[in-house]
């Protein structure tokens, strides 16, 4: 597919990963294996499959998290393709810097820092006053009541953190987008929202990969299914 | 070596009697970057930081670091003058205890302004205008600078040990446990204030902690040790999120969730 090649923005060929557990004498667990997918500008691509698979585990090595044991996983950064599964650190911080953005199911931050500013450090290419407004914005549209802007996130609830988390993986306007199940705390209100940010995202061109548990929510936004089967504890 | 890096050491190496210390240690560092060294006590990641900053001569190897006019310098074959010049200038360390690098019977604006005066700034108006200005930077209430370190409490002296260091805007800084000892409650200003200095002047930065939220929340790039030597290295919340070393999951398996 040489046209896939040319126009994909975020491609892998053949990944395979499994865990090694050191600590349990190396019991060695196959998760994934020959995973071929791409996505395209403007597109999304649902990652399906049973609890436990590996969805959480292929979103987490294209994003770089985890470490794949071979295979490729291609990234359009600026122009230009970059190997996710062999690029250096120093290049991976570039790549999520410029293009490639991820959406955690938690929200992992620095304590007592306000939500507002937790969210306005992540926007790119702003300034700081801009940011903060885009920030507002973006929390006003996810729900977020303006008293809590000025609050750290510690004491919110599970779903209010989650939105904070979205907000700031949205503000980023990466290019392409990971998203792992940003709706799986939300109420049925706060779920259509996320899916206009979705659709938003798309028509800016964003190519996104995301685990959507929610039926719902992924007939709304997915444009394409990988499903990820679980493997064989073999070997 | 990248015409980038701004410090690379090869095969250091460093014994204490029978006990290794460094076992064959390569690192580097870019502008900009921050390095988490982590591992347990012992496990050799404050012999480094001491052999890196050129505080502690290696048994062998060499650390090179390049000015900023490019040009490159063994850090262990300079004369003594030229090091403390760095160490007054380009360079910044950030110990543990500040009273080791504060001088508890000056001022807190001048413990700040000695920096700027060493360097060469002899106008007394403008020492102390930009004392005050990174006092506050450091959030020090700007009517504290005539009183005593003395006078400070532990994490008002680890902000005012911060403030002497960027003071001269270094771009390395080597810090060694800058939160160990520090209550709970200031540790997380503490580090969301040394995480935004360094990402808003683009200091490069070598950590020790042994404190791996610490190392997630403020490094690109983390190093783990143990006895001496590097067992695992690469992108931070690669290597604590799926660590492929045995040593490396045994310490991230440790960690208790509060």
């Amino acid at each position: 597919m040489s046209d896939d090649l040319s126009t994909a923005m975020l491609r892998t060929e053949s990944v395979d990963k499994s865990f090694v557990l050191h600590l349990r004498n190396g019991l060695s667990i196959p998760v994934l294996r020959h995973v071929g997918l791409s996505v395209h500008e403007g597109e999304c691509l649902a990652l399906t499959g049973p609890s436990g698979a590996g969805k959480s585990t292929l979103l987490r090595s294209l994003y770089g998290n985890y470490h794949v044991d071979s295979g490729r996983i291609w990234v359009r950064h600026e122009g230009t393709l970059v190997d996710i599964a062999s690029a250096s650190p120093r290049t991976i911080v570039r790549v999520r810097a410029g293009t490639l953005g991820y959406v955690s199911q938690f929200l992992r931050v620095v304590p007592r820092v306000a939500t507002i500013d937790i969210v306005a450090e992540a926007a790119r290419g702003l300034a700081p006053e801009a940011a903060r407004a885009r920030a507002e914005a973006l929390l006003a549209q996810l729900n977020i009541p303006r008293r809590l802007h000025a609050l750290p996130p510690a004491t919110f609830s599970g779903g209010e953190q989650q939105r904070v988390n979205l907000a700031r993986g949205f503000i980023g306007n990466h290019p392409v987008l990971l998203l792992d199940e940003p709706t799986a705390s939300l109420d049925g209100e706060n779920c259509d929202v996320v899916i206009d940010m979705i659709l938003a995202a798309k028509r800016r061109n964003t190519a996104i990969v995301g685990i959507f548990h929610d039926a719902r929510v992924r007939a709304a936004v997915a444009d394409a299914i990988y499903p990820v089967s679980p493997l064989q504890d073999a070997a | 070596m990248s015409d980038d890096t701004l410090l690379s050491a090869r095969g250091l190496t460093l014994r204490f009697g029978a006990v290794p210390a460094l076992v064959d240690v390569d690192a580097e560092l870019w502008p900009g970057e921050v390095l988490a060294v982590v591992g347990e006590s012992g496990s050799g990641k404050t012999s480094l930081l001491n052999v890196l900053s050129g505080r502690c001569q290696p048994q062998s190897g060499v650390v090179w670091y390049r000015d900023p006019e490019g040009r490159l310098a063994d850090v262990h074959a300079m004369p003594q003058p030229a090091l403390r010049a760095l160490h007054r200038s380009d360079w910044g360390f950030v110990h543990q205890n500040p009273r080791e690098n504060l001088r508890m019977g000056v001022s807190a604006g001048g413990n700040v302004g000695e920096r700027l005066m060493a360097r060469g700034a002899r106008h007394y108006g403008s020492i102390r205008a930009e004392a005050i200005a990174w006092l506050a930077q450091v959030e020090i209430d700007a009517n504290r600078v005539d009183d005593l370190p003395s006078t400070f409490s532990g994490g008002m002296l680890q902000r005012l040990q911060i403030a002497r260091t960027l003071v001269t805007h270094p771009r390395l800084v080597f810090m060694d446990e800058p939160t160990g000892g520090l209550d709970v409650s200031v540790q997380a200003r503490l580090l969301d204030l040394i995480r935004s200095l360094v990402a808003r002047l683009g200091i490069a930065a070598v950590l020790v902690t042994h404190d791996l939220a610490v190392a997630r929340l403020l490094a690109h790039r983390i190093m783990v040790m143990q006895r001496g030597r590097v067992v695992e290295a690469g992108l931070t919340d690669q290597v604590l999120d799926d660590p492929q070393h045995a040593y490396t999951q045994l310490l991230v398996s440790s960690v208790l969730q509060a």
